[in-house]
Order: structure tokens, then C-alpha cells, then sequence
């Protein structure tokens, strides 16, 4: 059956995973091994290359954000440029967010580029093309979270 | 919203850790703490904790012990607490863990939660790791916000459950009448949940298909309304508003067109407008008209749709984008079968592919170009071919070479055309050809008999260049071993004269027999051609024998064996040396490579064509026949392709050097055994009889030997034969097709077959002729050959 992402994976030139998000059942072992080859194939791409390889029997759509790799395996009917969108518009949605977000910021707030990401995609598709719903829905979720934690930080008198 | 402190406070510790062990230690610690922490009854800083494990789990350190504590924030009435609990179930549980059952109930309750970031919270995480089990449990709950006035709710409700139907396929059935109605939301979001979850009912049941095909005209006025909108500022990209849906759109027009001329037809004018009017100069463009012209050669569009799709490939191939090049690629390599006319007029942008720096784009390039090669490009390609094979990166030489070889046996031009054209690749890149190739290649060899001076000329040169290429240096001892008495000649029309000696000829078998580069096959091939030249020079058979002597107490068995055979020849069977060693009879290959693109029949050289038989058009091609009579074949239940399909090399090749053995063996025989045989048909005054001879572990020889009992002569007497599929078959030319009346001559007609699979062995044979004007045609099977030694 066609038509969706398995995983999006997130690392650095290093080798260091920043995010992983797995839309399949898998092992633990076997999410190592599909990080550590998607590590492998990726870094070692020369630059001007194209963003596309193949991998099992997935389509690997990766690109290059400043430090950041954003990797993600398809299943064979997928658009792989429509995808190199998701993945822009994944961007895009962490640059409003944090503001010319950099790769610190989603080391130290990864579990917003969590929240970021489950307002976006849901079980490997797009939950929500328009960047500025997206961008409001997370915005009252805050709200909400920040109203309980200040109400439960007031001195109770 | 406001950082989490502690959680902050716990990655710089850990980032500042200047080693792995150092790392580690930090980890224990902050480990430690935390499960410290989840042991407190009722504590403020539950979340942050839970989020610290959730990093620590991300390095890739144990996290299990962070299990319940999932469970229980997930429990907890605190946003907050929620929505980190939420994603440690994410990250944590998945539906192999016993403990995910235990937020089944969790996710039931706050599915009906009244703040719709809750309920948004229990969908996401049903839809990232719900099991089977809690899927059928909650469906009914999804089913009911499918139908909320909440666009935010509806939009998740959707594609959770696409969710669930992926993990219950029989779930669908509940789904598709809140999914229909969800067509005509406004929302962007909803309907394209809303289109993803009808695709996906649509791929997994036909009946629902059908009923969604009726949707087509709603999703046509859906996407011309995307196409045909201004500006809208919250859909744009690039230019193109909502690529993401229309992309989703297209996808499913192609399915409920798929195989269907209604829906089709109701889908070609919009599909033929985003095609022209999209705009393709950035990505999102071009992502739209891809899945457009995906769907266009997947359904049963107008022909001048198609030919439109296929330009916009085209224009792909020229873009300055690699990754436009590439999917460009892929789509044609995917339609070359079909409609080959039209992807052949872009071969010389993908020929041109094959020099692009880009790996992928280059392995893409290399498959479709050998997919485009047919009889009248066939030389302009191989030029190409050949130069991309010396400079081609490694990992696709074997490929390119098998590539090459595959479409110079099926194109050639001419024999020396093919000849050359296996030397340069066994030149270039002769380290990466397959091992069937040797074979194959001495087996085309041997059939150019006009060529052999010349190919073993060239042969020759080639080896003084170079002895590390194995299958080269292989091809050319063989050849030299056998045409030796050529090379000597020294005059050869088609390539300069140089002066061969004999001295020269065995200096350079010698050089490959010592050589360390020499694989034992090699030294094989040319210790057996050492041999045979001694009967094919004149003045210097000593050296011969006494290099064979050398061999005989050499470490590789193998060619100890020989040598000592071989020096047997010499001594006690001296005067059989000439009969033994003479010319080799030409090989026959039993197999036909396919055409491409042309369909008119080939005619296959193994099965005679039958004559005009009364009732048939008398126009009909050789190549349907064989088709027709496998058909007749009904064990292998698959369509019939050609017994001879194979590319593989023929009956009798071990290897050369092999045969002649055999031939040794084959000396001191007992006298023969009789050979069985058995009738077979018996009608209309036709007696025909099949009798075997076993001729090696998987070779068989069938001699069908009829006569005519009636007393009026049978002319046009013509047989066919099929066998199962994995056996290959050769037929000879039968003696004749004129049965004189009275059975004074019989005409036989002999059929080799090779049966590695070793196979139940059957075979049925069709006889036709005409007898006193009347034409016969009818078929027998032969259950299973007679036994023979």
C-alpha cells in the first residue's frame, strides 16, 4: 500500500540524532539500524548531489538544513519532491517557532520540535498544509500549558 | 511558551561532558535522580522529569523504567502533564509493550475531553502507536468525531483513522460514509485527511472503490477550484496554492481511474489543464505535475494526454535540477515497456544523463538507455555504452557490462560487429563481467566461422597486452588453442598481417600458465590449448609435450589431472591424438533474446514453422505459433514464455577443456546398450516412434522417426514439440517431410533437450501433414521418456 512516510530522522554532521520519529512498529534494534545506515548513506553524499536514494525498498528523501539533516524514508508511491516540501515546510514551522531556530534550539526544547512536528504530520501524512493554523493551534496549546503551570505556581493563599 | 528549566539544566551537563564515559557517568546520575523523583507520590516537577528521561532516551540510553510513569501522567488531569505523557507513549510504548494496553483507557476518556487539545493529544498518540487490539476498542469513538462540527478534531479524526484501518482492514467499511461527507469541507486541513483516508479505504476494498468512483466529479471541482484560485496567502507555495492537496487529489483520481474509461474520461480535461497551466519553476510546481503525470500514464487517458505526460518527462530531463532528472528517470524507465515510442524520443537527453557527475542519476541513466536500445540505434548506443563503461564508477560496471552484452547478442548488425564489441568490453572492464559470459562467448565464437582468423588475431594481441583480465585472457586461450593453426597462417583480410610464430604462440601460454595473476580456471584453459596446438603446428611438439610432462606433477589437481591425460595422449593413444584434438563442431545456443518495442514475430530457430494448415490464416507469424503450443502445456500454470527465454548458455558447455575429457572418458566404452523405443502415434496411417539417449546427467537426446503405412504418400509432415518450462529444448532439422506411401523411407527428426531442474520429464508433439489432399494436424503427450543408460 502506498503513500506514506516510515520514519523522519533528524541529525547532525556529527552523527548525533536530534529528533526521531517512527510511524512504524519497530524494534529497538531495528530503529538502530535504520539510523545508523540512514547516518552512513547520508553523510557520505557528496554535496550537489541529488536528494534521493534508494534503501531497501524505501525512497530516501534526506536534505541539508545549516548543521541539521532532515532524513526520511517513503514507501514506493510516494512524491518524493512533494516530500522535499514536508520536509521545507517542517522547517519553515521550526523557524516560526523559535525564531531563526538553530540546531541548538532543537537540542534544548526537543520535546517542542515534538510538539511542532504532531501538529503537522500524523501517522506519516500531512495533518495540516496551512502554516498558519498550524502555527495558532500550537500557540493556544501553550497558552493552555502556561495558564495550568502559572495557576499551579501561585502561592496558595 | 517558557523553557523547562530543569530539563535545560540536565542537557548542558550532559553536553558539557568532554568523553563517552564521562557522558555516562552524568547519565547514571541524572538516572538516578529521576527514578528518585517518579517514586515521589505528588511532586511539581513531574513533567520536566519525564522530559529529561525522554532526552536521555533519545542518546540512546535505557528508558523502560519510564514506562508507568507515562501511563500515569497521562492519567493526570494537568495539561501539562498530558502532553509530555503523551509523548513519552510516543517515544516509549509501542504495541509490542504490554504496558500500552494500559492507556487504552486513558486515550477512551480523553477522547471525549472537553478542550480539544486533549482530545487532539488522545488521537495523535492512537495514531502513532495504537495496536489492533485498542484500534477496534476506540473506533467507534473515532467514528463519532469524524462527524464533529470541530474542524480541528475532524482533521486528526481522519487520519487516525487511516490508522486504524491500516492496522484492521475490515474497520474501512465503518469509516467511508463519514469520510464521503467529509468531501465537501471548506477546511484544507479536513479535506485532505479527508481524501487520505478515502484513498486508503479505496486500496484496500474493490466494492469500495467502485462506490468512491462516483465521488470523481467532486474531486475534479475540488482541484479545479485549487488550480483556478488567486492567491491565497495561508495556502501558497511557490505560486501553487496547496500543493500538498492537489498532490493527495491526484493520487486518488489515479486510483479510481485506474482500469476505468468512465472515470478516466471525467478526469482528462482538469488533468490536461494542470499539466499546461502549473507553473514549473520551483519545486512545488514540479512535485504537482509529477503526481499528474504519474496519474496520466496510470490511467486510461486520451492518447494525446499521454503523449503530453511524456513530453513533461521530458522537459524534466533538461532540467537543471538533479532531483527533477532523476524522478524524470525513474517515470520513464517505468513506461518504456509501454510506450516505448515515445520515451525513445528523449534517448538522446538520457544518453547524455549518463555523463552526469550525480551517482544516482547516472545508475538511472544507465537502465533506462539499455532499456531504449533496439535494432536501429543499436550502434550509436553501444558507442555510448562503451564510453560510459570506462569511465562509469565501479559499483555499476557488472551491470553495464551484463547491460551491454545483453543488448549486443539480441541488436547486433553483424557477427564482427558483436565480436568487437564483446572484446572491448572484455578489455575495458573484464575483471567485472559475470562468469557465464566466458561461455557464452566462445560458444558466438565458434558460430562466426568466417571470423575466426580474424577473432583469433585480435584475441592474441589482446593477451600480449594485458593477462589480468580473466575472462579475456580465458576466451583467447581457448581461441588460440583451437584456431592456432590460423594465427600461424599469419594472412587475415580484415586486419593487418603480422607474422606469428610458433615459439611466440606457446611463449604466451606459457607466460599465462606460470603467471600469479592466472586464476586455476585460466591455467586450465590454457594447459587444453597448449594441447590442442600440437596438432596444429608442426616444429615444435616437443615443447609441448614436455610442458604437459612439467604439469603432470603440478599442486593444483585439476590441472595435474590433465596434464597426465593429456600426456597419456601423447604416449599409449598417440594415434588418436589428431581425432581427439581436431576442430570442434559449431555449438548451438538454444536461446533467442526478446526484441524490444518490435512485435512482429522473430522467428525462433529451434521450432520448424508450420506450413499452411487448412482453416488458418496463412499470414500467421512463426513466434505465436511456439506461444500456442506451449499454451498447450497446461502443468505450468503461467502464461507460457518461451521454453528458450533464457539467455543461458547451451546444452553442451562445461567448460572446453571439460569436453575434451569427456571425449577421453568416453574411450574405453562398453559396446551400446540398445536404445528403447516407444511408439507414440498411430493414426491416419502415421507411426511415429520416439526412442532416448541419455547423453550426460541433465542432457537427453529424443529421435522421432515416422513412417507412412497407408498406401498414398504423405507429404508436408511437419512436427513440433514443447516441453515444461524450466527444461530447454533444441530441435534439429528433421531428414525430410515426405512419407512415401508403404513406409519405404522414414523421415527422423532429432530434439536435444537439457534438463538441469531435472524435471519430471514430458513432451508434447504436434504432427500435421497432408495426406491425399486433406490436411491433418493433432496432438500427443508423452507422459514421461523412456529410461535410458
Amino acid at each position: 500500500m502506498g503513500g506514506k512516510m516510515r520514519f523522519l530522522l533528524l541529525f547532525s554532521r556529527q552523527g548525533k540524532l536530534r529528533l526521531q520519529k517512527w510511524f512504524t512498529p519497530l524494534t529497538d534494534r531495528e530503529k538502530k539500524k535504520v539510523i545508523r545506515d540512514m547516518m552512513m548513506m547520508v553523510l557520505a553524499r557528496p554535496p550537489r548531489t541529488c536528494n534521493f536514494l534508494q534503501w531497501r525498498d524505501l525512497k530516501i528523501v534526506y536534505k541539508r538544513y545549516a548543521s541539521l539533516y532532515f532524513c526520511t524514508g517513503l514507501e514506493d508511491q510516494d512524491n518524493e519532491l512533494l516530500t522535499l516540501e514536508v520536509l521545507h515546510r517542517y522547517v519553515e514551522l521550526l523557524d516560526k517557532y523559535f525564531g531563526n531556530v538553530c540546531e541548538l534550539d532543537i537540542i534544548f526544547n526537543f520535546e517542542k520540535a515534538y510538539f511542532i512536528l504532531d501538529e503537522f504530520l500524523m501517522g506519516g501524512e500531512i495533518l495540516e498544509t496551512s502554516r498558519m493554523a498550524v502555527a495558532g493551534s500550537l500557540e493556544e496549546a501553550d497558552t493552555l500549558q502556561e495558564t495550568m503551570e502559572e495557576y499551579m505556581s501561585r502561592p496558595a493563599y | 511558551m517558557s523553557p523547562s528549566v530543569p530539563l535545560q539544566e540536565m542537557i548542558r551537563a550532559i553536553r558539557s561532558a568532554r568523553t563517552q564515559c564521562e557522558e555516562r557517568g552524568v547519565i547514571q546520575r541524572e538516572c538516578a535522580a529521576i527514578r528518585a523523583q517518579f517514586r515521589q507520590a505528588d511532586n511539581e516537577g513531574r513533567s520536566h522529569n519525564l522530559a529529561k528521561l525522554l532526552y536521555v532516551h533519545m542518546l540512546g540510553y535505557p528508558a523502560h523504567f519510564g514506562q508507568m510513569e507515562c501511563v500515569r501522567m497521562i492519567a493526570s488531569p494537568r495539561y501539562s502533564e498530558k502532553r509530555v505523557g503523551y509523548l513519552g507513549a510516543m517515544m516509549l510504548l509501542d504495541e509490542k509493550q504490554d504496558a500500552s494496553l494500559l492507556i487504552t483507557n486513558s486515550i477512551k476518556n480523553d477522547l471525549s475531553h472537553s478542550s480539544q487539545f486533549v482530545q487532539s493529544l488522545a488521537l495523535c498518540t492512537l495514531a502513532c502507536m495504537g495496536s489492533a487490539e485498542m484500534c477496534r476498542d476506540l473506533a467507534p469513538e473515532i467514528d463519532k468525531l469524524l462527524r464533529s462540527s470541530n474542524s480541528y478534531i475532524k482533521k486528526k479524526a481522519a487520519l487516525c483513522a487511516v490508522h486504524i484501518v491500516r492496522k484492521v482492514n475490515e474497520l474501512g467499511e465503518l469509516f467511508a460514509p463519514a469520510a464521503r461527507s467529509l468531501l465537501s469541507e471548506k477546511n484544507h486541513g479536513v479535506l485532505h485527511g479527508a481524501v487520505v483516508l478515502i484513498t486508503e479505504l479505496c486500496e484496500r476494498s474493490p466494492e469500495t472503490l467502485e462506490r468512491f468512483r462516483k465521488s470523481v466529479p467532486e474531486l475534479v471541482h475540488i482541484m479545479k477550484g485549487l488550480v483556478l484560485s488567486g492567491y491565497s496567502p495561508e495556502h501558497d507555495v511557490a505560486g501553487i496554492s496547496d500543493p500538498f492537496l492537489q498532490v493527495r487529489i491526484l493520487r486518488l483520481l489515479r486510483i479510481l481511474g485506474h482500469n476505468n474509461e468512465v472515470a478516466s474520461d471525467a478526469m482528462n480535461d482538469l488533468l490536461a489543464q494542470v499539466a499546461t497551466n502549473t507553473d514549473s519553476t520551483k519545486t512545488a510546481g514540479n512535485a504537482v505535475l509529477y503526481e499528474t503525470v504519474l496519474t496520466v500514464l496510470d490511467i486510461k487517458s486520451e492518447s494525446g494526454l499521454r503523449v503530453l505526460a511524456v513530453n513533461i518527462l521530458g522537459r524534466f530531463l533538461l532540467n537543471n535540477d538533479r532531483n527533477i532528472r532523476y524522478i524524470a528517470m525513474t517515470s520513464l524507465q517505468k513506461i518504456v515497456g509501454t510506450d516505448h515510442i515515445a520515451v525513445q524520443r528523449h534517448r538522446g537527453t538520457i544518453v547524455d544523463c549518463l555523463k552526469d557527475p550525480d551517482a544516482s542519476v547516472k545508475r538511472r541513466a544507465l537502465e533506462l538507455s539499455l532499456a531504449l536500445v533496439s535494432a536501429s540505434n543499436i550502434r550509436s548506443m553501444m558507442k555510448e555504452l562503451l564510453n560510459f563503461l570506462s569511465t562509469c564508477p565501479l559499483e555499476l560496471r557488472a551491470q553495464a557490462a551484463s547491460g551491454i552484452f545483453a543488448a549486443a547478442e539480441r541488436y547486433s548488425p553483424s557477427q564482427r560487429w558483436h565480436i568487437d564489441t564483446i572484446l572491448h568490453v572484455l578489455t575495458t572492464a573484464g575483471g567485472d563481467v559475470r562468469d557465464e559470459t566466458v561461455p557464452n562467448l566462445i560458444q558466438l565464437i565458434t558460430t562466426a566461422s568466417e571470423l575466426h582468423c580474424y577473432t583469433v588475431h585480435k584475441l592474441y594481441r589482446a593477451l600480449l597486452q594485458d593477462i589480468s583480465q580473466q575472462p579475456l585472457v580465458q576466451v583467447a586461450c581457448w581461441c588460440i588453442g583451437e584456431y592456432g593453426d590460423l594465427l600461424l597462417k599469419g594472412d587475415c583480410q580484415e586486419i593487418e598481417p603480422v607474422q606469428v610464430n610458433e615459439n611466440d604462440v606457446l611463449d604466451a601460454l606459457e607466460t599465462v600458465l606460470q603467471s600469479h595473476m592466472s586464476s586455476p580456471t585460466t591455467r586450465g584453459f590454457a594447459l587444453t590449448a597448449t594441447m590442442k596446438l600440437s596438432t596444429r603446428i608442426t616444429e615444435n611438439v616437443d615443447r609441448i609435450r614436455s610442458i604437459v610432462s612439467i604439469y603432470g606433477s603440478c599442486i593444483d589437481l585439476e590441472l595435474q589431472q590433465r596434464a597426465v591425460e593429456y600426456n597419456a595422449l601423447f604416449k599409449k593413444y598417440d594415434h588418436m591424438r589428431a581425432a581427439v584434438l581436431e576442430r570442434m563442431p559449431i555449438m548451438e545456443k538454444n536461446s533467442t533474446g526478446q526484441t524490444n518495442g518490435e512485435t512482429t514475430g522473430e522467428l525462433v530457430k529451434e521450432v520448424q514453422p508450420v506450413k499452411v494448415i487448412q482453416g488458418q490464416p496463412p499470414t500467421q507469424p512463426p513466434a505465436s505459433q511456439v506461444c500456442d503450443l506451449l499454451d498447450l502445456l497446461g502443468d505450468s500454470n503461467d502464461s507460457g514464455k518461451p521454453s528458450s527465454s533464457s539467455a543461458q548458455s547451451s546444452n553442451n558447455t562445461s567448460s572446453p577443456g571439460g569436453d575434451l575429457l569427456d571425449l577421453l572418458g568416453g574411450l574405453d566404452l562398453m559396446p551400446p546398450t540398445p536404445v528403447p523405443t516407444i511408439p507414440v502415434y498411430e493414426k491416419n496411417g502415421v507411426n511415429l516412434t520416439l526412442s532416448c539417449q541419455k547423453q550426460s546427467e541433465t542432457s537427453l537426446i529424443v529421435t522421432l522417426t515416422a513412417s507412412n503405412s497407408t498406401d498414398a504418400d504423405i507429404t508436408t509432415f511437419t512436427l513440433q514439440a514443447a516441453v515444461p518450462k524450466s527444461v530447454q529444448l533444441l530441435m534439429k532439422a528433421p531428414s525430410g517431410d515426405h512419407l512415401p506411401a508403404c513406409g519405404t523411407v522414414k523421415v527422423t527428426q532429432v530434439v536435444v533437450l537439457n534438463n538441469p531442474n531435472k524435471v519430471n520429464l514430458k513432451m508434447r508433439i504436434r504432427v500435421s501433414f497432408t495426406s491425399q489432399g486433406v490436411a491433418f494436424q493433432d496432438t500427443v503427450q508423452v507422459d514421461s521418456l523412456p529410461e535410458c543408460r
